[in-house]
């Protein structure tokens, strides 16, 4: 079977770093992190204080309000993302392209905010009966399914539900449905909206989230800062791409996958370690051939030191002159849709010779002596990136990317 | 005060990991007693609602054995 090379003709995004894929990027490039104190949760009654939530976000400009009622806050998130990629791909859905067209979205746990208020009526409202959409607002497959609505594509749809790695497998999977001539073109990434009480006391529990900010790899660190938000691309054979004359934004050329079979919350070194080197031999490629990691780095203790370590042992002596960041450090962890704020990040870092930096960065701790490019972008022209995501329940994603040259 | 934190540690951990009340020694680490970071945040979590107080996690992350969180408890109760 002869393989397809997979592109990306679109990018969109809704995110605490900007609300569209340009102010995204400015605001990595310029090191200005979305962190800051919380709102739609009363921050009395939770630990901590900070996360990484979108201001002014307003839908009606892309979603017509009847549909609104319709959808959960991450599924409108997810619907104007990727209103936002595929208004820049300039692909028009036509009964010809529609069923072969994929739409393929994460996010770890789907419409928590309508859920949420369902048992508020019941249990702190004493009513009887709860809003009549509860279910198809909350379902973890509400945002493909709307997403497949809104512009009509009608081949496979679906969601992966893997934590923080949902993102990643989706593009993934999507990456392979074109590359193996299943689909032509597919929308994918991922949404999440952590900012209920709820959630937030659930991840208060688990103390993992810091209470101040986040600072991967730094001895500092104490912990992850949420984030919320939607990230989606436009992926395409690139025969269909060339054919239409599309602009294309880069090139994914690797996918690996693994799961540690070893603990719920604590990764395993080398389940993280062989998802690299899977991607890597996916792609076809020698680990010196990587210029740049976006990193999982969530900020908290355990997954640093392991990530880095994993990085060494996979990439040697090259790890000595490989520079990684972990852009959570501004967008926050976005949990299911993490991973696609990452691989635009990754895209964009390849297409315009900029590394995007780890923010918020004091010391380097033991066992993270690595480049993480603290606290200021650096310019650089490099050809092939990774972008890793390491999930709570073992599962480890890492997608392969190569910068766009004719 | 310390012998009552420490008996709730010590039926919290022979309850959960199956372990005999007589092996779970004040100088014990969480490791020798089967407990991983999970099941310390859970063991914590415990000993917060029953002494009604909060570690912080900066501090919860140093408590590995039972010495230190019957130190960490007394901290927060003070």
């Amino acid at each position: 079977m002869i393989l397809r090379r997979v592109v990306v003709t679109g990018t969109g995004i809704v995110s605490a770093c900007g609300l569209n894929t340009d102010d995204f990027w400015k605001s990595l490039v310029d090191c200005r992190s979305g962190i800051g104190p919380f709102s739609s949760v009363d921050a009395d009654l939770i630990r901590f204080k900070n996360g990484a939530e979108i201001k002014h976000f307003d839908p009606t400009f892309s979603i017509e309000k009847s549909d609104l009622d319709l959808m959960d806050r991450f599924t409108q998130l997810a619907v104007v993302a990727a209103k936002e990629a595929v208004k820049q791909s300039g692909i028009e859905f036509n009964e010809e392209n529609a069923y072969r067209t994929a739409v393929i979205l994460g996010t770890s746990m789907g419409g928590v905010g309508t859920q949420e208020q369902s048992y508020i009526d019941l249990y702190q409202e004493k009513k009887t009966r709860v809003h009549p959409l509860s279910i198809p607002k909350t379902m973890l497959n509400a945002a493909s399914s709307n997403v497949s609505m809104q512009m009509g594509i009608k081949g496979p749809v679906y969601t992966i539900s893997t934590a923080c790695a949902s993102s990643n497998h989706a593009i993934g999977n999507a990456f392979w449905l074109i590359r193996n001539g299943i689909c032509d073109q597919a929308i994918s990434g991922g949404s999440e909206t952590p900012f209920t009480y709820t959630f937030l006391k659930a991840w208060e529990a688990i103390r993992v989230v810091a209470p101040d900010t986040c600072r991967p790899f730094s001895k500092t660190r104490q912990g992850m800062i949420l984030g919320e938000g939607a990230g989606m691309l436009v992926l395409e054979s690139l025969e269909h791409a060339t054919k239409r004359g599309a602009i294309i934004l880069g090139e994914i050329i690797g996918f690996g996958m693994t799961s540690d079979a070893s603990h719920i919350t604590k990764p395993d070194q080398k389940g993280a370690e062989r998802a690299m080197n899977f991607a890597l031999e996916d792609a076809h490629l020698s680990p010196e051939k990587i210029g740049y990691i976006n990193a999982h780095g969530t900020g908290t203790l355990i997954n640093d030191t392991m990530e880095v370590a994993a990085i060494k042992s996979i990439f040697q002596e090259h790890a000595n002159h490989l520079p990684i960041s972990s852009t959570k450090s501004l967008h926050g962890h976005a949990l299911g849709a993490t991973s696609s704020f990452e691989a635009i990040a990754t895209i964009m870092a390849l297409k315009n010779g900029i590394l995007p930096p780890t923010a918020n960065f004091e010391e380097i701790d033991a066992g993270c002596e690595i480049d993480i490019i603290p606290n200021k972008s650096r310019e650089k022209h490099i050809h092939y990136a990774l972008s890793n995501a390491f999930a709570f329940g073992g599962l480890n994603a890492v997608l392969a990317f190569k910068k766009w040259e004719e | 005060m310390s012998e009552i934190i420490f008996d709730k540690i010590a039926a919290v951990i022979s309850a959960k990991k199956g372990v005999s009340r007589e092996l779970i020694k004040f100088e014990s680490t969480f490791e020798e007693l089967g407990l991983d970071s999970l099941d310390a945040v859970e063991l914590i979590a415990d000993l917060e609602d029953e002494f009604n107080v909060t570690i912080p996690n900066i501090e919860l992350q140093n408590i590995k054995s039972v010495k230190q969180a019957v130190n960490g408890l007394e901290k927060a109760m003070q």
